[in-house]
């Protein structure tokens, strides 16, 4: 019987993923939160938006559609949309079930469904990291991709005058979305000194060398910020936000390598929108729940070189392996996906991929030597900053509850403070607060959920609809 | 200045604007087709449309979906990503507070 390969996550990860397992023959179960593929990298425009030239936002538009084309108009591939993976559920020696929710976000009444594949792949991706600092919660103040979702994803401009913050190669793409969209940039501030920059960026040239497509954003990218006369600068970061109900102002000031401020170099920029991203967190709920063991700290999944997970029949690829941006994520996809389809290991196509996945890791080395973030960035902070949003709790109340006599460990912390028991589970704050305790509590893996969406009551108390196993042998 | 939508006689994609409306706490809004309620409400200069704990406004910070700070009742249900949801025409949506419960 034709295997079948679910893969969780349709942007550049997933759905090479997806070809790499048609290519080896499997049948493919394609899922995405979104209603259409891409993912944040491709995030497409909405259908009724009827656009007569889409691609006019992406780099690499004319790939990825003959990706999309080939992989959605495959026979044996099924593409799932606006389907959510709320729960992986392990059961014998197979790969896990897959829980799916389908129908509109955070609607009532999805539908659920249950898949029981022969073989998974998960590639749900990253979100931006972002470190918090005082007035990060006022409105107006966004991930930088926030304001690049709004503007490729919707065509809404964040702000009129807006200042883009915090480090990594990112900062750039976000630029230039913001000036494509009208805004006026007044600066994008690199928080991580130039010397460690450089460095990152030109050790080994022989290996960058590989990768021409980058020099060539990059330096379309300083001709853009040249050509609007955007300042780039170095060692110097946004360490607080200031308004009325709206951020109206950032506070800037130059920052020594470890992140500490220098003081008297603050300056105040009138802004209506600040963008702001410290790299990203990748989405471990899913790897986590199946039982993949995670490396770096537990910052990223365990893989083989086959992509392959500790988890029989689990595969990872993309940016959950470590974050290296949508050309590594797809050779990672494409060898997931045909090592998960039943694609001998020894075969060209697998070691052609394997190469370039290397290559693609070695780039994943270079970013984070590039764009490190210093330990001294606590400092920005004061008692009264918000560390978690959804609970408004305090820096200050973190820190009395960690040393509370009583006994502190990091589930007492969150308890007596709720830091990170809000809506998004400590989505955005989990990282910084992990952060902020360490070596005051014990750590706590930030990224265990046992419920990886939200899933209301009533969902969770209908029966699935369908029982996949029948619907699969019937095929 | 606020958020806005980019013109479409000014865009490059070459879009096509269907007009949408919702309300907004009873308050009727024009939209596109297409956008998110977020978008809606961005592209109409609204920057905060809830509030936290303690009372302070938020509106879009990730949106992408993964920091429900801006979540909105949607013709009676309540906890929709307006990031994540896409305008209906007709759509009654209303605000939310979480204020006042942090003393739990």
């Amino acid at each position: 019987m034709t295997r079948h390969v679910a893969v969780v996550g349709a942007g550049p990860a997933g759905l090479a993923a997806a070809a790499g397992a048609l290519r080896a023959g499997a049948r493919v179960t394609l899922l995405d939160a979104a209603e259409n593929p891409g993912g944040q990298y491709h995030r497409m425009l909405p259908d009724a938006y009827a656009a007569a030239d889409p691609g006019r936002l992406h780099h690499g538009w004319r790939g990825f559609v003959r990706l999309r084309d080939h992989v959605l108009g495959h026979a044996r591939c099924d593409w799932w949309p606006e389907s959510t993976v709320w729960s992986l559920e392990r059961e014998g020696e197979g790969a896990p079930h897959v829980h799916v929710l389908r129908g509109e976000a955070d609607a009532m009444g999805r539908e659920r469904r249950v898949l029981r594949p022969d073989a998974l792949v998960l590639a749900p991706g990253a979100h931006d990291r972002v470190l918090p600092f005082p007035g990060w919660e006022l409105p107006g103040v966004h991930s930088a991709g926030a304001a690049q979702a709004l503007a490729k994803g919707e065509r809404v401009a964040v702000g009129g005058h807006v200042l883009i913050a915090g480090t990594g190669p990112f900062l750039l793409p976000v630029a230039a979305s913001l000036l494509e969209a009208g805004s006026a940039v007044r600066a994008v501030l690199e928080a991580g000194p130039a010397a460690t920059v450089a460095r990152g960026w030109t050790r080994r040239p022989r290996e960058l060398a590989s990768e021409t497509g980058k020099a060539a954003e990059l330096a379309g990218y300083a001709a853009l910020l040249a050509r609007h006369r955007v300042p780039y600068r170095t060692g110097r970061a946004v360490i607080e936000a200031r308004g009325d109900g709206r951020v109206e102002e950032a506070v800037t000031a130059r920052l020594r390598p470890d992140w500490s401020v220098v003081p008297g170099t603050e300056k105040t920029v009138t802004v209506d929108a600040l963008c702001v991203t410290h790299g990203f967190s990748p989405q471990l709920e899913l790897p986590v729940a199946a039982g993949c063991r995670l490396r770096n700290g537990g910052g990223s999944v365990e893989v083989d070189g086959d992509q392959r997970t500790t988890v029989a029949g689990v595969y990872a690829a993309g940016e959950i392996t470590g974050i290296a941006g949508a050309q590594a994520a797809r050779t990672e996809g494409l060898l997931a996906g045909w090592a998960a389809g039943g694609g001998a290991s020894d075969s060209p196509v697998a070691a052609a991929a394997r190469r370039r996945r290397d290559r693609g890791r070695a780039f994943a080395a270079r970013l984070a030597a590039a764009h490190p973030v210093g330990a001294a960035w606590r400092g920005w902070l004061r008692p009264g900053t918000v560390v978690c949003r959804c609970e408004d709790a305090r820096y200050g109340d973190l820190l009395d509850a960690a040393r509370d006599p009583a006994g502190a460990s990091a589930r007492a912390v969150k308890l007596g403070t709720r830091a990170g028991l809000g809506p998004c589970q400590a989505r955005v704050c989990g990282p910084a607060v992990t952060e902020l305790l360490s070596g005051l509590v014990d750590a706590a893996n930030p990224h265990h959920r046992p419920i990886a969406q939200p899933i209301r009551l009533g969902e969770l108390a209908n029966p699935p609809t369908g029982t996949t196993d029948q619907e699969e042998s019937a095929r | 200045m606020s958020p806005r939508l980019v013109r479409a006689d000014r865009d490059a994609t070459g879009r096509r604007d269907v007009p949408l409306h919702i309300t907004v706490d009873g308050v009727p809004l024009t939209g596109i087709a297409g956008q998110t309620i977020a978008g809606v409400l961005m592209a109409a200069g609204r920057t905060a449309w809830r509030e936290s704990p303690s009372g302070t406004p938020r509106g879009v910070f990730c949106g992408i979906g993964a920091c429900f700070d801006c979540l909105v009742t949607v013709n009676g249900v309540r906890d929709v990503r307006a990031c994540r949801r896409r305008a209906r025409d007709g759509d009654a949506v209303a605000t939310q507070s979480r204020a006042g419960r942090e003393a739990r």
